[in-house]
C-alpha cells in the first residue's frame, strides 16, 4: 500500500512547507537519540579512564597523533564540503551539488582509509584486544600499574569500540551520500526541493562532532609527558 | 525548514576557524597543564561543536524549536554524565566501607 | 459534521468504506503505511507475547506452589523470571499502549491524515518483529538466565546462557520504539489540525509526547549498554567485569538510566488512557488540564533524575544515594497531582461504571498502592530491608499490571468501538473486569506481605512458613489468567457479531468521535478545524448527546470558549 505522492509532495501532508519541517524535525531528533547512544560509551570511557590515568595515558601514546590530526582535518574539510552541497541545492545549482557530493565522499573514503590504515597498525603491534593483545610494558611502568596489560586493554577496547562505531556510522553516511548522488545526477533537487540533502547533511556534520571529541580524548591524553 | 542562505565565504571562514583550533588542541596537548588539560582540550572540541551546529548545521538561522531539541540532547548527556559522576567522585567522601 | 436526527441502536450500520475494507489481502495488511492498521498488526504481536509472558508466569507460579519448587530445576527458574520480565517489559508493555493506541488514535485525535512518517511507522513494526524473533530464538535455545537486568560479571563474562541473541533482541526492539517515539513527536508539533493549539489537545496526546521523549533520549543508553554487554561477553573485553578491571556499577548506572524511565514509558500512556475515560464517563471536563498535562511532562524530565535507587545497596555513594532518595520522592508529586485532578474530575460528575470507567477506576486505586509502595521503596533505611524482596516486585507489579495493564484494557475497550465498529458486549466485560479486580489483588497482595516479611525475590525456594501466602498468589494468578482470557475471546468475537456502535458511542468530545467508526483511510471527509477546548461537554451542539446520561450543571467558563 503505497504512500500517495503528487511530484514531491507525500499525500499525507498538507503542503511542502509541513512536508520540510516535518524532515527537518525528523533528522534532529534523530540526532539526539545518537547523542545519548554515543554519550553511553564516552559515559563508560570517562569512568573507565578516571580509574585507570596512568594506563590510558600510556596507551594513548601508541596512537599516531599525526594519522589522528590529519583525520580531523579531513573529516571538517567534507563538513565544508557538504554544507557547500546543501547551499548548492538552495540555490539550484545542480553542477556544485555534484561536485560537492563527490568531494564529501572522496573525504569520507579518505578518512576510512587512515582508519584502515591504523586498525592494520594496531594488528600488528597486538594491540587488537583479545587474546593476542599485548602491551609493551617498562618495568618502570609496571611499577606504577601492576595490571598495566588489563588496563591498556581496556584503553584500546575503548578505542576500538569508539572509532568503530563512528565509521560504522561514517560508512552508512557515504551510503546515503552515494544514493543522494545518483539522485542529484537525475536531477531530482531543486531550489523547492531538496530536504534529503539538507537533512543527510545534518546527519554528516553530527558524525563530524562524534570526530571532534574523539580525537583529544583518545590521541591527546597527557601528551605532554 | 529555514531557507536562509548562508554565504560561502562564511562557511569557508567557519571551516579555517575549525582546522586553526584543531592545532590549537594539539599545541595545547603538548603543553603541560596538570589538571587543566582536559579541560582546555574539551572546551575547545565544545566550541569547535558549537561552530558546526550553529553554522554549518543552520542551528542560528533555524526554529526556536530546533534550537530547544538540541539543548534538550545536551542537557540530557549532561545529566547522565553528572549523576554518574556524582556517584563515582562522591564515594571517598565517607571514610566507611559502603 | 453534524449529526441528523436521533438515531435508535438498531439503525445503525458501519460506513460502507472503512480503513478495514478499503483492500484486501495479505500484502495490503504487511504492506500498509495506514497508521490504523499498523496499530492492529502491532496489537496481533504484543497480544502475542504477552500470553507468552503470561506463559513464564504461569510456571512460575506454579513451581512457587511449594517451598521446595518441584516443577522445574533452580537453573530453570532462573530463566523463567528472567524471560517473565524480558518478554512482558520490552515486547508487551513498553510497546502497548503507544504502539496500539497511540499508532491508532494520535493522528485522529490532532485531525490529520496519518503520523508524519508513515513508512518508518510500519518499518517500526517489522524492526520488533526481527528483535522479537532473537528473543523467540532465545527461548528455544535454552533461555537466559541472567534477570531482565543483565546485571554484569554475570551476564557478560560468567553465564552459560544464550545472553547476546537476547540482548541483541531487545537493542534491536529498541529502535522500534525510537522509531514510534520520533514519529510522534514530530506528528505532534507539525501536523496538528488548524485551530488546534496544545492547550486544545487531549491528554492522550500530552501524555504521549511525554512518553516519546522518554524513549528518544532514554533508549538509545540502554541500546549502547547492551552492545558493549555483548561486545565484552564475545571479546572478553572488560568495561564491566573486575576481575579485568572494569565496573560493575557502571554497568548498572548505564542500565538503569534507561530502565527507569522505561517505567514511566510503560505507565504514562496509561494515565493518558485514564485521562480521557475520567472526563467521558463522569460527563465533566478534566479538572485542571494545565496542571495534568504539565504533570506528564513533569513525570518525563524527572523520571531521569532517580535511577540510583534502584542501587542503593550496592555499595554507591551514600551521599549520592541521598541525593537520588530526595529525587524520588519529588518524583512522585507529578503523578499524585493527576491522581487529585482525576478526582476531583469526579466530584459532581455525572458517573456511569461501563467498562472502560471500571478499568480507569481500577488503575486509579491500584496505581495509589503502587505508587505508596514505591515510596516505601525510595526511603534508604527501608530499602536496606526489602530491595530484593518480593515487596519489590508486588510494588512493581501494582503499577504495571494494576495501573499499565488496566490503562491499555480500558483503552482498549473504550476505542474499540472506533477500531472495529462494533460494541463489545457490556455485561460479560463488566464480569470479567471484576474477576480481573479480584485475581491481581489476590495475586499480588500477598506479595508484599511476603516481602516484607522477608521472601527474597529470585528464588527458587522459600522458608515453608511462606507457603499459604504463595498459595494465594497462584490462586489469585488463576483467576487474573481468566480476566485477561475473556477479553481476548469476547472482544475478537465483537469484531465480527457485536451491535454497530456509529461515530460517537459514549458519547464524547474528542476528534477521533467525529468521524465514522471504523475511520475511513484518510480519518477525515474533510481537515476538521478545532475552536473547542478539550473536555467540554457543554459548547458541542455538534455531539450527539441525546444518548448520554443528564450532564451535570455547566461550571462557570474560565474563559470564553474559542479563546486560546
Amino acid at each position: 500500500m503505497a504512500v500517495h505522492r503528487t511530484g514531491n509532495l507525500v499525500g499525507h501532508f498538507h503542503d511542502m512547507e509541513q512536508q520540510n519541517e516535518a524532515s527537518s524535525l525528523g533528522m534532529w531528533v534523530f540526532l539526539i537519540t545518537e547523542v545519548m547512544f554515543f554519550g553511553g560509551i564516552f559515559l563508560t570511557y570517562t569512568i573507565n579512564r578516571s580509574m585507570y590515568p596512568f594506563a590510558f595515558a600510556e596507551a594513548s601514546r601508541e596512537l599516531d597523533v599525526t594519522l589522528g590530526a590529519i583525520n580531523t582535518a579531513v573529516l571538517i574539510l567534507s563538513s565544508l564540503t557538504m554544507a557547500l552541497a546543501v547551499r548548492a541545492a538552495q540555490v539550484g545549482k545542480r553542477k556544485h551539488l555534484i561536485i560537492f557530493l563527490i568531494a564529501t565522499i572522496a573525504l569520507g573514503s579518505a578518512f576510512l582509509g587512515v582508519k584502515t590504515i591504523e586498525y592494520i597498525d594496531k594488528f600488528h603491534h597486538h594491540l587488537i584486544p583479545g587474546n593476542n593483545f599485548h602491551f609493551p610494558t617498562t618495568p618502570q611502568m609496571a611499577a606504577l600499574d601492576p595490571n598495566l596489560n588489563a588496563h591498556a586493554q581496556l584503553f584500546f577496547s575503548l578505542y576500538f569500540a569508539m572509532t568503530g562505531l563512528h565509521a560504522l556510522h561514517m560508512i552508512i553516511g557515504i551510503g546515503v551520500m552515494l544514493f543522494l548522488l545518483k539522485e542529484a545526477v537525475r536531477g531530482r533537487y531543486t531550489e523547492t526541493y531538496h530536504a534529503p540533502v539538507e537533512v543527510s547533511g545534518l546527519y554528516w556534520h553530527f558524525v563530524d562532532i562524534v570526530w571532534i571529541y574523539l580525537f583529544p580524548l583518545l590521541y591527546l591524553i597527557d601528551r605532554h609527558q | 525548514m529555514s531557507e536562509h542562505i548562508v554565504p560561502t565565504r562564511l562557511y569557508v571562514a567557519v571551516c579555517a576557524t575549525l582546522l586553526f583550533f584543531t592545532g590549537v588542541t594539539y599545541w595545547a596537548a603538548l603543553q603541560d597543564l596538570g589538571k587543566f588539560n582536559i579541560v582546555v582540550a574539551l572546551a575547545i572540541a565544545t566550541f569547535k561543536a558549537v561552530l558546526v551546529v550553529l553554522f554549518f548545521m543552520h542551528a542560528r538561522y533555524d526554529l526556536r524549536r530546533t534550537q530547544l531539541v538540541i539543548i534538550a540532547g545536551v542537557v540530557w548527556l549532561a545529566i547522565m554524565l553528572a549523576l554518574t559522576l556524582s556517584d563515582y567522585l562522591s564515594r571517598s567522601w565517607l571514610p566507611v566501607a559502603g | 459534521m453534524s449529526t441528523t436526527a436521533p438515531i435508535t441502536p438498531a439503525a445503525r450500520t458501519l460506513p460502507r468504506e472503512h480503513y478495514l475494507n478499503s483492500s484486501y489481502g495479505v500484502r495490503s495488511w504487511l504492506l500498509t503505511t495506514d497508521h490504523k492498521r499498523i496499530g492492529l498488526l502491532y496489537l496481533a504481536s504484543i497480544t502475542l507475547f504477552f500470553f507468552l509472558g503470561g506463559a513464564f508466569a504461569v510456571m512460575i507460579r506454579i513451581h512457587l506452589l511449594t517451598p521446595q519448587g518441584y516443577l522445574v530445576s533452580p537453573q530453570t527458574y532462573n530463566k523463567l523470571f528472567t524471560m517473565h520480565g524480558i518478554v512482558m517489559i520490552f515486547f508487551f508493555l513498553i510497546p502497548s499502549i503507544p504502539a496500539v493506541l497511540g499508532n491508532f488514535l494520535i493522528p485522529l485525535m490532532i485531525g490529520a491524515k496519518d503520523l508524519a512518517f508513515p513508512r518508518i511507522n510500519l518499518l517500526s513494526w517489522y524492526v520488533y518483529n526481527l528483535g522479537a524473533l532473537f528473543t523467540l530464538y532465545t527461548i528455544v535455545n535454552g533461555g537466559v538466565d541472567t534477570g531482565w537486568t543483565f546485571y554484569t560479571p554475570f551476564s557478560s563474562m560468567y553465564s552459560n546462557s544464550a545472553v547476546v541473541p537476547a540482548a541483541l533482541g531487545i537493542f534491536i526492539t529498541g529502535f522500534s520504539s525510537i522509531l514510534t517515539g520520533l514519529n510522534f513527536i514530530v506528528t505532534i508539533h507539525t501536523m496538528r489540525a488548524p485551530g488546534l493549539t496544545w492547550f486544545r489537545l487531549p491528554i492522550f496526546v500530552w501524555s504521549h509526547y511525554a512518553t516519546s521523549i522518554i524513549m528518544i533520549l532514554g533508549t538509545p543508553v540502554i541500546a549502547i549498554t547492551l552492545l558493549l554487554v555483548g561486545l565484552e561477553r564475545i571479546f572478553h573485553l572488560g568495561f564491566f567485569s573486575p576481575s579485568l578491571g572494569g565496573d560493575p556499577l557502571l554497568f548498572q548506572h548505564l542500565f538503569w538510566f534507561y530502565s527507569h524511565p522505561a517505567v514511566y514509558i510503560m505507565v504514562l500512556p496509561a494515565m493518558g488512557v485514564v485521562s480521557e475515560l475520567i472526563p467521558t464517563f463522569a460527563r465533566k471536563a478534566l479538572f485542571g488540564y494545565r496542571f495534568v498535562a504539565a504533570a506528564s511532562l513533569a513525570i518525563a524530565v524527572f523520571g531521569f533524575l532517580v535511577w540510583s535507587h534502584h542501587m542503593f545497596v550496592t555499595g554507591m555513594s551514600v551521599y549520592a544515594a541521598l541525593a537520588f532518595s530526595l529525587l524520588s520522592y519529588l518524583v512522585a508529586i507529578p503523578s499524585a497531582i493527576k491522581v487529585f485532578n482525576w478526582t476531583a474530575t469526579l466530584y459532581k460528575g455525572s458517573i456511569s461504571y461501563q467498562t472502560p470507567m471500571l478499568y480507569a477506576l481500577g488503575f486509579i486505586g491500584l496505581f495509589v498502592i503502587g505508587g505508596m509502595t514505591g515510596l516505601f521503596l525510595a526511603a534508604l533505611g527501608v530499602d536496606v530491608h526489602v530491595h530484593d524482596t518480593y515487596f519489590v516486585v508486588a510494588h512493581f507489579h501494582y503499577i504495571m499490571v494494576g495501573g499499565a495493564v488496566m490503562g491499555y484494557l480500558g483503552g482498549l475497550h473504550y476505542w474499540w468501538p472506533k477500531i472495529s465498529g462494533r460494541m463489545y458486549p457490556e455485561t460479560l466485560a463488566k464480569i470479567s473486569a471484576i474477576i480481573l479486580f479480584v485475581g491481581f489483588n489476590l495475586t499480588f497482595f500477598p506479595q508484599f506481605i511476603l516481602g516484607y516479611l522477608g521472601m527474597p525475590r529470585r528464588y527458587h525456594t522459600y522458608p515453608p512458613e511462606f507457603q499459604v501466602l504463595n498459595v494465594m498468589s497462584t490462586a489469585g494468578a488463576s483467576v487474573l489468567a481468566v480476566g485477561y482470557l475473556l477479553p481476548m475471546i469476547y472482544l475478537i468475537w465483537s469484531a465480527r457479531y457485536g451491535r454497530a456502535a456509529g461515530r460517537n458511542p459514549w458519547p464524547s468530545t474528542g476528534l477521533e468521535w467525529q468521524t465514522d467508526s471504523p475511520p475511513p483511510t484518510e480519518n477525515f471527509d474533510k481537515t476538521p478545524v478545532v475552536t473547542w477546548d478539550p473536555y467540554d461537554f457543554h459548547h458541542r451542539p455538534d455531539l450527539d448527546l441525546e444518548s448520554a446520561a443528564e450532564l451535570p450543571p455547566a461550571l462557570p467558563a474560565v474563559r470564553p470558549v474559542g479563546h486560546d
